[in-house]
């Protein structure tokens, strides 16, 4: 079993790790809270202030924090209800791959034989197309919108946590411990979830991290190709899908939202590393 | 080392059979009538949809589809583009260069500057330099790489006006294509005509560098996180104290003694960004207009294309799987170890 205490102290040791944290809280706040912390509705057009630029800039006034966009609404409100889709749609992609993942990494452990074989033979097969040209495949079919990038996402990141799971399993099925518990007649279901899965936290914690801030990238990708949340919804990467117009006459609509979606994904990715560190000194991924 | 090869060659049918068959059932899953979905047509009447009907098969079983798409593939027939009607093998064949020079030339300069950085974070462990090749690489790692591309596109074309903003070559060059290459073409182009298209190579590298930077930026990341660490590793081996302790310049220690040994798994994850490198070429090519097949595809999603997209995705699937192929074997002779299992 894990013991906190050491896990922590172990994690606020490294300090990138704890700005990560401190920095998602933040976010993740902002995100929950958004109706109250955003000084306008992400929505709204204000039809007087087209392209105006940020407070500290010239041109730029207090009532719009960080500036407008090309139809006149708040980017501030924008960024921090862009927030509540992207934490979002992450959080629920990496639990739509973390289950299916778990149950299929186990049953390829466990069952071994034809069944292992073709689980595996399945994974390799999605594992040969890149995750992001699958993932725009998918939504081809399906079609543009919010679940639709989730199923895309969540199907694309499957094989690695199928992988992961089958591999920690595997060695811990030559353990003592297993075999012990086998003997006293513990069945199959409760070896599984009960008896192994347990040991295999670690890595499957680390991982759904590292999956979760690429999830925030890979929706911001889909929404940048017009094929994620779509427009009037405020997402970072759909927000960012017209910004070449702007590249000449409105910085700030081209670098905050880029911006935003960058520090969130670093933020994660020093978490991760830090939990890794913390949790599995002996697991290195890159 | 051939029967490693030919076990090698086994595991890949049962995986190419699948990425048949998951592109088969790509076009067959998209909701609607399926000859509207293959012909790209909106209003048939009755006869002339039942007449289709026929003609592309679709009345027949499942299996049977299935089965004339592969005897189809395996005679090279990968149909035709709805819009162009030209077929898709020689729409892929002319557009593939220009993805393969951009993410030729990324990955030099990932392998250059993430080996670099790698082997210098490691050797000075613990110094502001790892920590500054650490924190640039997690950065890169966590890169949004189409927003990347316009802040590069912001302050190299726009605000400082070095490079273009998109596309292969100034329109001013006469290039013949000889081999498709745009580098490559512009220097025969250069040769055979001087006074025209002096400069050519150098626009044509202007083109390229912005894009391939971009494209670069993750497998960079990724490929000096992986040579640190394997790198400590190795560096810990009793042989490198051996030649330590014999006396051998730190320089010869570390690039004859470490390195080598390091490059083992920093090759499996070079060949693992190939895949990467297409997903990135997706979205490198749209912000650059460049004219590769990451952007085709992209258009034949958004104009419902779906012969393009069906078996477009089917040869870069293909392409992956051989490379990752190629990887395997090179691993296996760069590691004897691996061969035996």
């Amino acid at each position: 079993m894990m013991d906190y205490q050491e896990i922590w102290r172990a994690f606020a040791h490294n300090k990138g790790a704890v700005v990560g944290l401190f920095f998602m809280l933040i976010v993740g706040l902002l995100a929950i809270f958004a109706p109250w912390a955003a000084p306008h509705s992400p929505i709204e057009q204000y039809r007087e202030h087209f392209l105006q630029s940020p407070v500290w800039s010239t041109g730029g006034s207090a009532q719009f924090l960080l500036g407008t966009d090309e139809l006149g609404r708040d980017l501030l409100s924008r960024l921090i209800y862009g927030a509540r889709l992207s934490l979002l749609v992450g959080l629920l992609s990496v639990v739509m791959a973390l289950i299916p993942g778990v149950i299929l990494g186990l049953t390829a452990a466990f069952a071994g034989k034809w069944m292992d074989a073709a689980i595996m033979r399945a994974m390799d097969i999605v594992m040969a197309l890149p995750s992001l040209l699958l993932a725009v495949a998918i939504m081809a079919i399906l079609g543009p919108g919010l679940l639709n990038a989730m199923i895309a996402i969540s199907l694309v990141s499957l094989p690695a946590y199928v992988r992961l799971v089958r591999a920690s399993a595997m060695s811990e099925l030559q353990r003592d411990y297993v075999t012990a518990a086998r003997l006293s007649g513990a069945h199959t279901l409760r070896l599984m979830f009960v008896t192994v899965l347990p040991n295999c936290t670690a890595p499957l914690i680390v991982h759904a991290t590292m999956s979760f801030s690429a999830a925030i990238l890979d929706i911001a990708a889909l929404g940048f190709l017009g094929l994620g949340v779509q427009p009037p919804f405020p997402e970072w990467g759909t927000m960012l899908a017209s910004a070449r117009d702007y590249i000449e006459s409105a910085w700030w609509v081209v670098t905050l939202p880029g911006l935003t979606i960058l520090f969130s994904v670093l933020a994660i990715n020093l978490v991760g590393d830090g939990l890794r560190d913390a949790l599995d000194p002996k697991l290195k991924s890159v | 080392m051939l029967s490693y090869i030919l076990r090698r060659l086994l595991v890949l049918i049962p995986t190419i059979l699948g990425v048949t068959l998951l592109t088969f059932s790509l076009i067959r899953l998209i909701p609607g009538d399926p000859v509207e979905v293959m012909m790209g047509e909106h209003t048939l009447d009755p006869e002339m949809h039942a007449a289709a009907l026929t003609r592309l098969g679709l009345d027949k079983p499942l299996y049977v589809q299935y089965g004339s798409y592969l005897n189809s593939l395996l005679h090279g027939d990968l149909g035709q583009s709805l819009k162009t009607q030209v077929k898709v093998w020689s729409e892929f064949k002319s557009l593939f260069p220009a993805t393969l020079e951009l993410a030729t030339m990324a990955l030099l300069i990932a392998l250059l500057f993430g080996l670099v950085a790698g082997v210098v974070a490691a050797v000075k462990r613990g110094t502001w330099m790892d920590h500054t090749v650490m924190t640039a690489a997690l950065t890169g790692y966590s890169m949004p790489i189409f927003w990347w591309g316009l802040i590069l596109i912001m302050v190299f074309s726009v605000g400082l006006g070095w490079t273009p903003v998109s596309g292969r070559i100034d329109l001013l060059y006469d290039v013949p294509p000889h081999t498709g290459f745009m580098l490559w073409d512009a220097w025969l182009a250069q040769q055979a005509d001087p006074e025209i298209n002096s400069g050519a190579v150098w626009d044509a590298f202007r083109h390229l560098i912005l894009p391939s930077v971009v494209l670069a930026t993750i497998p960079l990341a990724v490929i000096a996180r992986m040579t640190r660490s394997s790198m400590l590793e190795v560096l810990r081996e009793d042989y490198v104290r051996t030649a330590r302790a014999k006396g051998l310049s730190p320089m010869r220690v570390v690039f004859v003694h470490t390195l080598r040994n390091a490059l083992i798994p920093v090759l499996t994850v070079v060949g693992l960004q190939v895949g990467t490198l297409m997903g990135g070429a997706v979205l490198t090519e749209t912000i650059f207009s460049w004219p590769g097949i990451g952007k085709w595809l992209i258009d034949a999603i958004s104009r419902r294309d779906y012969p393009v997209v069906q078996n477009g995705i089917l040869l870069v699937a293909m392409l992956v799987i051989l490379t990752n192929f190629v990887v395997d074997i090179l691993y296996g002779v760069a590691n004897p170890r691996i061969r035996v299992q």
